[in-house]
């Protein structure tokens, strides 16, 4: 059977296939651990500047880091898309 | 991949650069170099324009400047860098203005192309927060610099193995190309996003025009969210710029 598949593929055609399915899995595998971290961070943010309102501030600049450090992963994710795709 | 008579660009339009006047000389110049051009100017005219009569009482484009100027000289260079950080607010100030008016490009009608979606646009600003911050470190620690990082103290000795590699690639390697990439992905992400649902809008107004509202609405909700983003990330940018040159200052290890 899967031979038979094989046989009636043109030559390159599963390797573009491939390719294709690993490319768009990229970027959704990439945000997944992001994602859970921006998470994390904009919500301990939120809870710190909700405890200490006075605090929020020197909290907001330091969440935006943390989001910038965190996201740069996701980022690299959507750039290995373009490149998976080459 | 074409819908109807509609065809999205390759994604391979990304990489080309046209050449718009005096092509085929070493000084060609495209979109991106005017587009860059332009928002230096502008930036440029404004400082210089505004500040050339200052008054006590301020008018309303200096109270603007000013309200600008405080906002990189107390939020981000006292804020990250500490009381001696005055002395960046002129790059930084530069940077975030520059990057903020090369990023609005991408919701300004008939250009809608942000500058900093090619790669040599953010990795030059990056490059020149890298060459600075080790120059600082070197300037203000000499080799102490290089060694107090790569050898953070109160790390067991075996370890070393492990964390000099790390501390060496992530001065030298990762912190550049993350600032670049950062920028350039954020900015890149918003125009295709904004250039599908133009697409779709286009596409369905020819087709169903009832629903062409969905994706146009949605359209012109991206765009707001755009400017946010390009606020946003020249924030950033600047904001992490700060931050590595106030490590090269006051190395915490």
């Amino acid at each position: 059977m899967h031979a038979l598949v094989l046989a009636a593929t043109e030559a390159g055609e599963l390797r573009d296939g491939l390719a294709a399915i690993g490319a768009g899995l990229v970027y959704g595998l990439a945000a997944i651990g992001p994602g859970i971290g921006i998470g994390m961070v904009v919500s301990n943010a939120i809870q710190a500047m909700a405890r200490q309102p006075e605090m929020a501030g020197p909290v907001r600049v330091t969440m935006f880091l943390g989001i910038a450090f965190t996201e740069a992963l996701a980022l690299f994710g959507f750039v290995l898309f373009f490149l998976a795709q080459g | 991949m074409t819908i109807g008579a509609f065809t999205f660009p390759p994604i391979d339009e990304l990489f080309v650069w046209k050449e718009v006047l005096l092509e085929d000389t070493p000084v060609a110049v495209n979109k991106t170099a005017i587009l860059m051009l332009v928002s230096a100017a502008v930036v440029t005219l404004l400082f210089v324009g505004g500040s050339r009569k200052t008054r006590l009482v301020p008018g309303r484009l200096q109270n603007l400047l000013e309200v600008t100027y405080e906002f990189v000289d107390r939020g981000i260079a006292r804020d990250v860098i500490g009381p001696d950080g005055t002395r960046f607010t002129p790059f930084l100030g530069s940077l975030f203005l520059f990057i903020l008016f090369t990023n609005v490009w991408s919701v300004i009608p008939f250009i809608q192309f942000p500058p900093t979606s090619r790669f040599g646009v953010p990795l030059f600003l990056a490059l020149l927060t890298w060459v600075i911050y080790w120059y600082v470190g070197f300037r203000h620690h000499g080799i102490r610099y290089l060694t107090g990082h790569i050898f953070p103290a109160g790390v067991p000795k075996p370890l070393y193995v492990l964390v000099t590699p790390i501390e060496l690639v992530q001065l030298l390697i990762v912190r550049p190309f993350s600032l670049a990439v950062r920028l350039l992905a954020n900015m890149m992400a918003g125009h295709i996003l904004l250039a599908a649902l133009a697409m779709l809008t286009a596409y369905a107004l020819t087709n169903a025009p009832l629903i062409a509202l969905g994706p146009f609405v949605l359209n012109i909700g991206v765009m707001a969210f755009e400017i946010l983003v390009g606020f946003l990330q020249a924030y950033i940018f600047t904001l992490l710029t700060a931050v590595y040159i106030g490590d090269s200052l006051h190395p915490a290890h």
